[in-house]
């Protein structure tokens, strides 16, 4: 008796449906096998990190600040790996946009006006397109493999973010704390009514249920789909893979840069060091959870900002340490990409006959 | 006579393979219904089928590459289970594969060793290869790279992997889908030689001349089943492809008017190969009139997919190069030359022509959207894709569940009939078409070979580029030969011989069709 | 005085270039036969920590060593089942690798953040090293010697051997190997383990030589550069080793500058040179193709039988 894969005709949209619940699943039993493992209290640390954030009432709020980055970097994500386009420098993206825009906050420190927090958002976009630019133009023109162009440059804007924080735009009343000043009033995003939820997380599902309207619907995105799934097919329809590198590029890294001043103009306030808290990475776990899809890039995007939240309220209930979230978050991502086996394969039982 | 009819051949007291009752199943397939089959030393054995019939699943259980779910094997009179390719070499089988199993980027020599179990050191298996190469007086360079020769040679290779070994039973898949037909006498001769050395050897093929001329006897599949074994000498062609098709073949019926003007015409098409394996085009000129079918003949990797890039947009040439009703469309992207009444049909089904996970519908817009107005401006019409893939699945026949099944849900007969409706039904003034029927069953491609001829009879161009020469002299009204990315000037396919077109295909000038 | 700078700087550029030419000759017979593996710098951080935990618990760095190698066999193992058992996307598995090495290497070397270890001694006396030039012949640790002798073996091993050849023929073309009857997934998964074995060495070169201490994300994205580095090598051995010197070079620059008390560029941007570097470097490989830079036919693309 032995298990075989028998390769699918088609892949099953049943299973493609059932496999990320089954991954998150799965992730609960070995994560707490594996933190049980490490010496702790492993069905708790399940309890306190995916249970705890769902049920209690008042932590919606935080979910939704947590998710709404996640989303945006993931939707950007989930229509460049479509298209066969692997961007995995959005952290770097998310930096340079979180940067591009506080720029603009510090030269307009002094104004006012309703314009400035718009041209902020503008320059964030900006920003992040501009550093996934680079790879963009590599690839294209040179045909350099954008997953090493996109990470190294993840590291490059991590310097610069440290090189404005201790030198030119350090606060000159901050006591010498490499940090920018606080944002103006002018320069923070608005809350939803009676929340501190900011508006970015309304935004960012209004960019989900566009993109997925683009996916489905419109040419670029039929021309996306095409790129990925076969790029002489794409090539035969007259859909130029240049183009498509470029697009999904750009977009992918001005949603990233969108997310960046979203958290910098939002939660944070001001620029610091500690900005990039790792968006850039989860999201890619959040597309590909999401099935590259955007509507499921939402519900992922919740998913691990449960995760997240979870992870702190593990931290001090449990003494969980704060990497205990990403081994979780980077479980999830095994388990989905294996038991994706089912999505096109057949697992069945077999009994060799002796001819 | 009877189909079921076995022929009183003298067979030796052992025989050397013998299979009885093999079966093998797939998930939606039976591949292999109980099939019988034996095979004596010394004797050139035939395995006939169509494509899809059942027979590299057969050979593949005996090579040791799968297993049977049910039924015995023999091996000279003992029953044995064949687990790996390994096993099987060890007992004296060898294969030659339809598609090479071979290592581009790596020496014959390199390669050599590979397919050998033996453990030899560089030099004496340089000099056994040399002794073999003499014996059978083959030529070959076991120093070369592999991706600089031509198919022929290729497949000496493997051959030559096989003789190494004096194996007792030599299986061969396909072998002369991709050789001319000089190539395929002198493997002929090479194969007769081994059989009287007391090799028994397994042939498998759709071609029926060829089995006529090789093999004493034959083993004839449909699905899965034997339908039939007989001695192909005494058989007729007809009579053989009905025993494999099940049905008399159909003629096409052609009806041209007068050639028009001239549609398609290339001159001076020049591309530099692109890769470590592509072929430079040099100055290829030819004109297509309305009406007409021009065909190119060629062994493939001698410039057809160069060619058929470079006219269907995918490349991009010289302005001049390439005109279309008179306009330059060398700079022009598929597109463009699309909206200049171009259509073109790739060899690969999936991938190519359409993507295998899109349904009918989707595949659809990939070439007709504009042409058929599937979309405006930037959105997609699905209801009018829809409605267009129902016209090409009505008016093709194509067997499928509807406009929403997956193109890779579809058998290659039918999906071939489907991306060649695409194109027809939108009216073409040019037709460029690769390897129209390639495994392809013979229905679907008599459905094939007639809607062409129809589409030339209604003053369209129409250019074929194909290996397969039965199918050029069968629809065509010109021909030209492709050979080293040069091509031949076209010949009246009425009055030219089969055999000036294999000297062409093989480049007169003797050896190597690749040479650069 | 010249003469004991440049001998000071030239020992930086050995022991910079020592991880990432370990890392990428493990990377590098891995792609050779056509797998993807881009949990380099995961492997790299569980091999650190794995290492530096026994160096500590047992007090002896040689066993540090073993376990680091153990350590990342075992992961690029978890990373072998997923892609080659179960066919899945090798970049994307790669990736969870990397970002599981990350998370994992932080939670399980939390209590031993801030504790030390005995460094491993260099290989030969101090008396047969020296002052002078000798020390650029005798003064190195041992996984610097190690490192060049792995990059002949492996060198060797690719074109002299028939497991070799066998190697390198599943990663051209693994239709072609699995028809003539070699163990495609079982070849691909032996070169993943040693490629797991070299990264988790690499590793535990930052916990137990050079830093010599446990602290998160201490390899710093040099898993990266080593897969940049094997591209950059053009899949040859020989080249691993000019393109690691060429890095440690870069990365020296920072240390000496820093050190020197040149303050011509801001330490940010030092400490970026690394990676701009790499990227300039890979825009100028494909710039030269034609020097033979040509990947593994069948490199990232999931083989199942039949």
């Amino acid at each position: 008796m032995r298990v075989e894969l028998i390769r699918r005709p088609l892949p099953s949209p049943a299973m493609a449906w059932a496999t990320p619940p089954l991954a998150v699943l799965l992730t609960m039993l070995a994560g707490a096998a594996l933190f049980s493992l490490l010496g702790y209290d492993g069905p708790a640390a399940v309890r306190e990190i995916f249970l705890t954030p769902v049920l209690s009432r008042d932590t919606w709020q935080d979910l939704a600040i947590k998710a709404a980055p996640l989303i945006l970097i993931a939707v950007g994500l989930g229509i460049g790996f479509r298209a066969g386009v692997w961007n995995i420098g959005a952290e770097g993206q998310y930096i340079a946009g979180g940067l591009a825009g506080t720029g603009v906050a510090l030269a307009t420190w002094e104004m006012q006006g309703v314009w400035i927090l718009p041209a902020m958002v503008v320059a964030g976009v900006l920003g992040g397109m501009a550093w996934a630019a680079v790879p963009a133009l590599l690839r294209t023109r040179l045909q350099v493999n954008e997953i090493l162009t996109t990470l190294m440059l993840t590291y490059v804007a991590v310097q610069l973010l440290n090189y404005l924080m201790r030198g030119p735009w350090r606060d000159p009343q901050g006591f010498g704390f490499p940090q920018t000043r606080l944002f103006t009033e002018w320069q923070v995003l608005p809350l939803l009514p009676g929340t501190f939820v900011h508006i970015g997380a309304v935004v960012a599902l209004g960019v989900a249920l566009l993109a997925w309207f683009v996916m489905a619907r419109t040419v670029f995105g039929l021309r996306v789909r095409t790129v990925g799934a076969a790029p002489a097919a794409a090539r035969h329809a007259g859909f130029g893979e240049g183009d498509t590198v470029w697009a999904t590029l750009l977009l992918s890294g001005g949603l990233a840069g969108l997310a960046g001043i979203f958290e910098a103009a939002g939660p944070f306030a001001q620029m610091v060091p500690q900005f990039p808290t790792g968006y850039g990475f989860t999201a890619i776990i959040v597309a590909f959870l999401g099935r590259l899809h955007p509507i499921g890039a939402v519900l992922a995007g919740l998913v691990l900002a449960v995760s997240y939240v979870g992870g702190e309220i593990a931290q001090s209930s449990l003494g969980l340490p704060a990497a205990a979230a990403g081994v979780f978050q980077a479980l999830m991502l095994f388990f989905l990409l294996g038991a994706d086996v089912l999505v096109r394969y057949r697992l069945v039982l077999t009994q060799r006959v002796r001819p | 006579m009877t189909a079921l009819d076995i022929a009183p051949t003298p067979v030796p007291a052992t025989l050397r393979l013998e299979l009885r009752g093999v079966t093998k199943r797939f998930p939606r397939v039976l591949a292999n219904d109980n099939v019988d089959l034996s095979v004596a030393p010394g004797e050139i054995h035939a395995l006939l089928g169509e494509n899809g019939a059942g027979k590299s699943t057969l050979v593949k259980m005996i090579y040791g590459l799968m297993a049977p779910d049910a039924g015995t094997l023999s091996w000279e009179g003992t029953p044995r289970t064949i687990t790996s390719p390994k096993e099987a070499r060890r007992l004296g089988i060898n294969m030659v594969f339809q598609h090479f199993s071979l290592f581009e980027a790596m020496s014959v020599l390199d390669n050599i060793a590979l397919g050998l179990d033996e453990r030899l050191p560089r030099r004496r298996l340089e000099a056994r290869i040399r002794a073999v190469l003499d014996t059978y007086g083959l030529s070959l360079d076991p120093r070369r790279s592999v991706a600089t020769l031509s198919v022929g040679e290729r497949q000496r290779i493997e051959i030559v992997r096989a003789l190494l070994v004096e194996p007792k039973l030599l299986i061969m898949d396909e072998p002369t889908s991709v050789l001319t037909p000089q190539e395929a006498e002198q493997l002929f001769a090479t194969l007769r030689a081994l059989a009287e050395r007391g090799c028994a050897i397994l042939y498998i093929s759709h071609k029926l001349h060829e089995i006529r001329a090789l093999c004493a006897r034959a083993t004839i599949l449909r699905g899965g089943r034997v339908v039939a074994a007989c001695e192909p000498r005494h058989e007729s062609p007809a009579s053989l492809a009905e025993m494999m098709i099940g049905a008399r073949p159909r003629r096409v019926e052609k009806a041209r008017p007068r050639p028009g003007p001239v549609k398609l015409a290339l001159e001076g098409l020049s591309l530099p190969g692109e890769g470590d394996f592509g072929v430079t085009l040099e100055a290829l000129s030819l004109e297509v009139r309305g009406g007409e079918i021009v065909g190119i003949a060629g062994v493939a990797g001698n410039g057809q997919s160069e060619l058929f890039l470079a006219l269907s947009g995918e490349r991009l040439c010289a302005p001049e190069a390439v005109t279309l009703n008179g306009h330059p469309a060398g700079r022009l992207r598929p597109e463009e030359r699309r909206a200049h009444g171009l259509s073109a049909v790739p060899e690969e089904r999936l991938g190519h022509a359409g993507v295998p996970e899109f349904s009918l519908s989707e595949n659809t817009l990939l070439t007709a959207r504009h042409r058929r107005a599937l979309v405006s401006r930037a959105l997609v019409r699905p209801r009018r894709a829809a409605a267009f893939a129902a016209e090409v699945i009505a008016r093709f026949d194509v067997r499928t569940t509807g406009p929403r099944a997956p193109a890779a849900a579809l058998s290659g007969g039918n999906l071939q009939k489907f991306v060649v409706g695409r194109e027809i039904l939108q009216a073409p003034e040019v037709l460029v078409v690769s390897q129209p029927t390639w495994g392809v069953d013979a229905g679907a491609a008599a459905a094939i070979h007639q809607a062409l001829a129809d589409l030339a009879a209604g003053g369209a161009a129409i250019l074929v580029i194909s290996q397969d020469l039965d199918e050029l002299f069968a629809l065509t009204d010109r021909l030209a030969v492709l050979n080293g990315g040069r091509l031949s000037a076209p010949e009246d396919t009425a009055s030219v011989s089969v055999e000036r077109i294999g000297l062409l295909m093989g480049g007169l000038h003797g050896e190597g069709p690749h040479a650069r | 005085m010249t003469d004991t700078i440049l001998i000071s700087i030239l020992m930086t550029v050995a022991t910079a270039s020592t991880p990432i030419l370990l890392a990428a000759l493990g990377e590098l017979v891995a792609e050779k036969s056509g797998v993807l593996n881009l949990g380099v710098e995961g492997m790299m951080l569980i091999g650190a920590v794995a290492g530096f935990a026994a160096a500590v618990t047992t007090g002896t760095a040689a066993l540090g060593l073993v376990a680091a190698m153990a350590a990342g066999t075992c992961a690029a193992l978890l990373f072998a089942a997923i892609v080659l058992g179960l066919a899945a996307n090798q970049v994307a598995t790669g990736l969870a690798l990397t970002i599981f090495g990350v998370g994992f290497s932080a939670l399980a070397g939390e209590s031993f953040v801030g504790r030390t270890v005995e460094p491993l001694a260099p290989l030969f006396p101090d008396a047969l090293a020296g002052e002078g030039w000798t020390r650029l012949l005798f003064g190195h640790d041992p996984l610097v010697y190690a490192s060049l002798a792995l990059t002949a073996a492996v060198a060797w091993f690719l074109s002299r051997t028939r497991a070799g050849l066998i190697l390198r023929a599943v990663g051209e073309a693994d239709r072609s190997a699995h028809s003539i009857g070699y163990p495609v997934l079982w070849v691909r998964a032996a070169a993943v383990a040693f490629g797991g074995a070299m990264a988790g060495l690499a590793g535990s070169y930052y916990s137990l030589l050079l830093t010599p201490m446990w602290s998160e994300e201490l390899t710093a994205g040099r898993g990266w550069i080593a897969l940049a580095l094997v591209v950059f090598a053009a899949w040859r051995p020989g080249r691993l080793l000019l393109g690691a010197w060429l890095f440690g070079g870069v990365a020296t620059l920072e240390l000496h500058t820093k050190a020197a008390g040149i303050t011509l560029f801001a330490p940010e941007f030092l400490a970026a040179m690394p990676y701009l570097a790499t990227i300039a470097v890979l825009a100028l490989i494909s710039l030269g193709r034609g020097l033979g830079a040509r990947a593994p036919a069948c490199l990232g693309k999931s083989f199942k039988p039949a």
